[in-house]
């Protein structure tokens, strides 16, 4: 948005930015967590896309070809004719893949959006909680962290197992006659993402909410908005940031989950992620694996960059 | 305290003669928790009437305002809007409007959405809104900012924003909570009078809430003094200043020097006082007093004459020596310790561009006034 005139009291923000001269210190502190990133998250992208750029051999390393190092430029040269992008046409030709792929966005999409519906309202009332509750309904939140992640899936088992507690509360109550079968189906992932993912819907769903302005209510009141006029119109619009980044912190990690299906969902369910582990640990197909986990990546990427832009403009929008 | 009862009663009396008020609050209460913020408190305003409610922190003004705008109910009492008891009548159907003090803009709304918000609300057609929408813009000077959000504008620009938005919807009083209280002094003024400018081009009544008694006297027509819950005085702002109905008034509006006395006689018109130093003081009559009660007299700094010259003026007059000079541009304000110890304030207009003053500290100096200078306070 240009500044209309040069008579208006305040140009829009963020449309010139003052160049500071950096000493060399500042320029290392600024470029030490750079450097961090591009160690810890580049550099093993760029190895995992170089060896789905190989193929498998049983071998150690198990893949072709091995950069030598000794053999100057024709090495280099041989090095980069034998790189096929061959892996990720075995992708596309096999439905495995694709199934596994579909699956894990459906699981994904279907995950997500329960979590909002469920998210929301818990959310919502914690935001409205009187102040001295609201730290203690965070920690209650945040309690299950204190408890290994992988104990509590490993509990679900037992919950959901044929004689486990919520077939037994089912019968006692007279819902069902005989045992539900729970444990290897579908909803059990369901459950078990629902409930491992809460937290992280909850969250930012709340740090939105809560400092969402009373006023902003009345004024709405004042207007002409019944309460939950005022609820569609100013809350749930302003709350729209905490959605968005609590749906993506959802989102991106259910999609390349790996334990929760394992452990509790059946053979039929096959997510991206128990693929990956097969043809990593099963087949010992590194290069296979390694074009998985980069097309995933690449899917991924798209909800990512659309955060990051959400987030940019809400921090314009300060 | 049935004086202080019947003294908040005569308020109720209408400024011009068989009009009715437009709102009335009759013998409202509110209490939060322990505390009564609001006590038995009756006031009217009329129609096309700037009204202010001043007082400080914490004296009910904004609870009492915010009773108005439909946020919370009295507890005891009734408010009525053009004779109707709207008590129970929840904000959203309430034909008023509110400013809030934090201006309470919507940020995801631009300039327009915000002004058009409470327009949708009553489904009015996309082309009047659209309309109305235009002629608010122009009426606070905002034609050119109509598309941005209320992050991209100055705090002046929201305040105008905040104002159009409360008037949109032609409510029957508009409500102002501390409207001001953001911007800066120059702003601040320049602001007041544009206020008292749309609020006479609308003829709608406003009623503002502020601490700044200046402020108040600079918009309102009539005042509402409050402390604790209760009225302390209504009246216009120059009955407020000059006839103040108490100490606190006095002492709240403006400087004033308060000697304490004795009142000797009251006849033909002027009550004679004298000073706990022995000192008499004439002045005209004020109601509630009698002779032999303890009384204080109200005396404003700028309605007092200071010289040099010895004095032998047998009344209103005391001399001092003068312990403090201030500069203030405009005036000069004189603190000069009298005989019984306690400072009095004098000001004086600075109309020419002196190059000495006159008088020095240290200064023996003589204080006059005319009898009509000062009031004499019962409490």
């Amino acid at each position: 948005m240009p500044a209309s005139s040069s008579g208006t009291e305040m140009a829009a923000p963020g449309t010139a930015k003052p160049k500071v001269a950096r000493s060399p210190g500042t320029a290392f502190m600024i470029g030490l967590p750079y450097l961090w990133l591009a160690l810890l998250i580049l550099i093993p992208c760029l190895i995992v896309l170089r060896i789905s750029l190989s193929q498998t051999v049983i071998a150690q390393p198990p893949y072709v070809p091995v950069f030598d190092f000794a053999g100057g430029f024709a090495a280099i040269k041989a090095f980069l004719g034998a790189l096929s992008f061959e892996n990720y046409g075995s992708l596309f030709a096999d439905t495995l893949y694709i199934s596994s792929y579909l699956k894990s966005l459906e699981i994904a999409a279907l995950s997500t959006l329960a979590l909002l519906v469920l998210g929301y309202p818990v959310a919502y009332a914690m935001s409205r909680a009187p102040g001295r509750w609201q730290a203690i309904l965070v920690m209650l939140v945040i309690l299950p962290f204190w408890t290994s992640f992988l104990i509590r899936v490993y509990a679900w088992i037992t919950i959901l197992q044929h004689d486990g507690l919520l077939n037994r509360v089912l019968m006692a109550l007279g819902v069902i006659d005989a045992p539900y079968v729970w444990l290897a189906t579908d909803t059990a992932v369901y459950i078990g993402i629902v409930y491992s993912y809460l937290p992280f819907m909850v969250l930012p769903l709340y740090a939105s909410l809560q400092k969402l302005d009373d006023t902003l209510l009345e004024a709405a009141a004042d207007l002409g908005c019944r309460r939950w006029q005022a609820f569609w119109k100013i809350t749930v619009p302003l709350s729209l940031p905490g959605v968005l980044a609590g749906t993506l912190l959802c989102f991106i990690p259910i999609t390349g989950e790996f334990v929760i299906p394992d452990l509790l969902g059946g053979s039929q369910t096959v997510m991206i992620g128990q693929t990956l582990w097969t043809e990593f640990f099963g087949n010992k197909d590194w290069p296979v694996a390694s074009a998985i986990a980069i097309v995933l990546l690449c899917l991924l990427v798209v909800p990512i960059a659309l955060f990051e832009k959400m987030r940019v403009r809400e921090i314009e929008g300060r | 305290m049935a004086t202080d009862a019947d003294f908040a009663s005569s308020f109720s009396q209408p400024v011009l003669p068989g009009v009715k008020p437009l709102v009335r609050f009759d013998a409202v209460t509110k209490r939060y928790g322990g505390v009564t913020a609001v006590d038995q408190l009756s006031l009217d305003i009329y129609p096309s009437e700037f009204f202010a409610l001043l007082g400080p922190s914490g004296c009910g003004k904004t609870t009492l305002l915010r009773l108005l705008a439909g946020f919370g109910t009295p507890d005891e009492g009734r408010i009525l809007l053009d004779g109707e008891d709207i008590s129970a009548v929840p904000p959203y159907r309430r034909p008023v409007n509110m400013m809030f003090q934090s201006y309470a803009l919507f940020p995801h709304l631009s300039v327009t959405g915000n002004i058009a918000f409470g327009l949708k609300q009553e489904s009015m057609s996309r082309k009047d809104a659209r309309q109305r929408v235009e002629e608010l813009l122009a009426l606070v000077k905002l034609e050119d900012c109509a598309r941005r959000r209320p992050h991209q504008l100055s705090g002046g620009q929201r305040q105008r924003v905040a104002l159009a938005r409360a008037l949109a919807k032609r409510p029957k009083v508009l409500l102002l909570d501390e409207p001001l209280a953001a911007l800066d002094k120059k702003l601040r003024e320049e602001t007041q009078f544009e206020l008292t400018r749309l609020q006479r081009q609308l003829g709608t009544a406003f009623v503002i809430v502020t601490h700044d008694q200046e402020e108040a006297m600079t918009v309102a027509d009539r005042i509402a003094v409050m402390d604790h819950g209760r009225l302390i005085q209504v009246a216009t702002p120059s009955e407020i200043y000059e006839q103040p109905a108490s100490r606190w008034v006095a002492d709240f509006i403006g400087d004033v020097n308060l000697i304490e006395g004795t009142v000797e006689s009251i006849n033909d018109g002027s009550t004679v006082v004298i000073g706990k130093d022995g000192q008499r003081f004439r002045f005209g009559t004020s109601a509630d007093i009698w002779p032999g009660m303890n009384v204080w007299v109200a005396l404003r700094p700028e309605k007092l004459s200071i010289t040099t010259t010895p004095q032998d003026a047998k009344e209103n007059c005391v001399s001092g020596t003068v312990s403090d000079i201030a500069y203030r541009g405009n005036t000069l304000v004189y603190r000069v310790r009298v005989a019984s110890g306690t400072d009095m304030k004098v000001s004086v207009t600075n109309r020419q561009r002196l190059v000495d003053i006159p008088i020095q500290i240290g200064d023996g100096v003589s204080l006059t006034w005319t009898p009509d200078a000062g009031v004499v306070l019962g409490h």
